[in-house]
């Protein structure tokens, strides 16, 4: 097979579409594009069928109930109604949230959110692994907390937290356990019953299926659990988040689950195989870090850092031909790097220098010769340009020289 | 962000990179920037003490293509100047040059920041008194 070009391993930020997964959504544009809330006539059922099948579909992959899944329009909105959504129905109960530093955005601005209206958060510290310490998290609860947010696996890092340790604690409290398990979700085996999950958020366009789309579980038994809405109107998703339902887009999120239901082992085998050769190759390469546990890890995910080099200058050399992206603070609006990062004790300057892999369904073995040999070229190359490379070399402590910070 | 045309040359074909000797009195170095902040940029010039001209500039930069293409232009431009029209080089020349967005000015700047801090360091070793540069937003 030839080589195709350029090489997409940004599969973190989101995936391409299975072809698949388009050809189950398309009829539902056009022939079939009833309202799935339309009782009383025939176009109504075909959607409001698919719409069934797809929940069946996607609570699967979770080994959840179907009743027990909420479609919202993505991981982000599902992270808002889970926290809002509790804080505002156990009002009566406390006002204390658990979290941690190193959760996504969607999850840490809801936090602060809620802080803003009286609530109070806890926002935890992880080890530097990224996990976070299961002491601190108990220690942590107190007769007004609710519920404890902890994500599946990490975004930036792949890191997989201690899940099932941290439902045993939240049960023992008498605490509801959110996670957001965006990344972990199709990639690896994620079991809401034997996981101990009360709500869990994920999204269609991480795992192969369209944008726009995906799901909050809320468990219905052993607890009850319930959310407060965040969209009132038409009382969809039973009065949990109303609005019309996005058929074509839950079909497609439907069909990405099934394949992942049915491909994830041999995938996960492929692409663990396949980052391991990736980060021990480029390990090669001197004064070179993997961040975060590479034990408790997502399969696909790699985040490595390329000491005395910065990260945008290093994709410059190669993003004409890789897609990736980098925690320095030069590649994004903002002027920190990578929040993730500094929150496993990583200096700005290491931050500064990491790249994040993400491979996914469609990557070849055949573009990861190629994106080793690029990354090592470009590492080595820019290296002979850099004067903290120099400075190490000469054996300068780069410590203690005064810079000027701006 | 796409990079312009420049800016990408600059990049793979850097000019003048490497190191002059900076124990010699005639070569002045200047070292701005932080890891802690992504950049960091090192600029020498050799000054020809007949003739007062810069005869050679290098550069090193740990930073972005903006910044590696702003040195390795920096360099280029010093060259075949005296001292105190090397001091003109505004960054605004640089933005100008290369094409830079707004949020790779503060790239430029440092570029005009290392050009002064090796001249006064060349200033200094050879008695005269340190330039104090107004101070531009980073
Ligand atoms: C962990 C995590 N949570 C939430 C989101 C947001 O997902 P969505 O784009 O579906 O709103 C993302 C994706 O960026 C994510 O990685
Ligand atoms: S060095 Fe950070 S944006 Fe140029």
């Amino acid at each position: 097979m030839e080589l195709k070009l350029p090489v997409y391993l940004d599969n973190n930020a989101t995936t391409p579409m299975d072809p698949r997964v388009l050809e189950a959504m398309l009829p539902y544009f056009t022939e079939k594009f009833g309202n799935a809330a339309s009782r009383n006539h025939s176009f109504g059922w075909v959607a409001e069928e698919a719409v069934d099948y797809a929940r069946e579909q996607v609570a699967k992959l979770i080994n959840a109930d179907p009743k027990e899944i909420i479609f919202t329009s993505g991981a982000t909105e599902a992270d808002n109604l889970a926290i809002k959504g509790v804080y505002e129905m156990y009002a009566s109960k406390g006002n204390h949230v658990i979290t941690a530093t190193t959760e996504h955005k969607a999850v840490l601005d809801t936090c602060k959110h809620i802080e803003k209206t009286g609530g109070q958060v806890t926002y935890l510290n992880v080890k530097e692994d990224g996990l976070i310490d299961l002491e601190e998290l108990e220690k942590a609860i107190t007769p007004k907390t609710i519920l404890i947010a902890i994500m599946y696996g990490n975004n930036e890092t792949g890191v997989v937290q201690p899940i099932r340790e941290i439902s045993k604690i939240a049960r023992r409290h008498g605490v509801l356990f959110f996670t957001d398990a965006t990344q972990a979700v199709g990639k690896i085996p994620v079991d809401v019953n034997a996981d101990g999950i009360d709500l869990l958020a994920f999204s269609g366009h991480k795992m192969y299926g369209p944008k726009g789309v995906g799901a909050l579980y809320v468990r219905r038994k052993n607890p009850r659990v319930k959310v407060t809405s965040q969209m009132d109107g038409g009382g969809h998703e039973r009065g949990m988040r109303s609005g019309t339902l996005n058929v074509p887009a839950i079909v497609g999120f439907g069909k990405a689950c099934e394949l992942c239901m049915n491909e994830m082992e041999s995938e996960a085998a492929r692409l663990s195989k396949m980052r391991d050769r990736l980060e021990n190759s480029l390990m090669e390469l001197e004064e070179t870090y993997v961040n975060g546990s590479t034990e408790h890890r997502l399969p696909h995910v790699s985040n490595i850092s390329f000491k005395y080099v910065e990260g945008e200058g290093l994709m410059m050399g190669f993003n004409k031909n890789i897609a990736l992206s980098s925690g320095s603070a030069c590649t994004s609006a903002s002027l920190e790097p990578s929040y993730v990062l500094k929150a496993l004790g990583l200096g700005d300057d290491l931050a500064h220098s990491s790249l994040r892999f993400g491979l996914g369904r469609f990557t070849t073995d055949d573009q990861i010769d190629f994106t080793i040999d690029a990354i090592k070229s470009t590492v080595t190359k820019l290296r002979e340009m850099s004067p903290l490379w120099e400075m190490f070399k000469e054996g300068v402590d780069i410590n203690a020289i005064e810079w000027a910070h701006h | 962000m796409a990079y312009s045309d420049k800016v990408i040359d600059h990049y793979s074909n850097p000019k003048n990179v490497g190191t002059l000797d900076k124990s010699k009195a005639n070569v002045g170095t200047g070292l701005v920037g932080a890891p802690e902040c992504g950049d960091v940029m090192r600029l020498q010039i050799e000054v020809d003490e007949e003739s007062g001209l810069i005869s050679d500039a290098k550069f090193k930069t740990f930073g972005c293509g903006s910044a590696i293409a702003s040195s390795s232009l920096a360099t280029e431009w010093l060259k075949g100047k005296t001292v105190d029209q090397a001091l003109s080089i505004d960054n605004m020349d640089i933005v100008e040059e290369l094409n830079l967005p707004p949020v790779k000015i503060h790239c430029s700047v440092l570029a005009e920041d290392a050009i002064k801090a090796a001249i006064n360091d060349y200033r200094v070793k050879n008695g005269l008194p340190e330039l104090v540069a107004e101070k531009k937003a980073h």
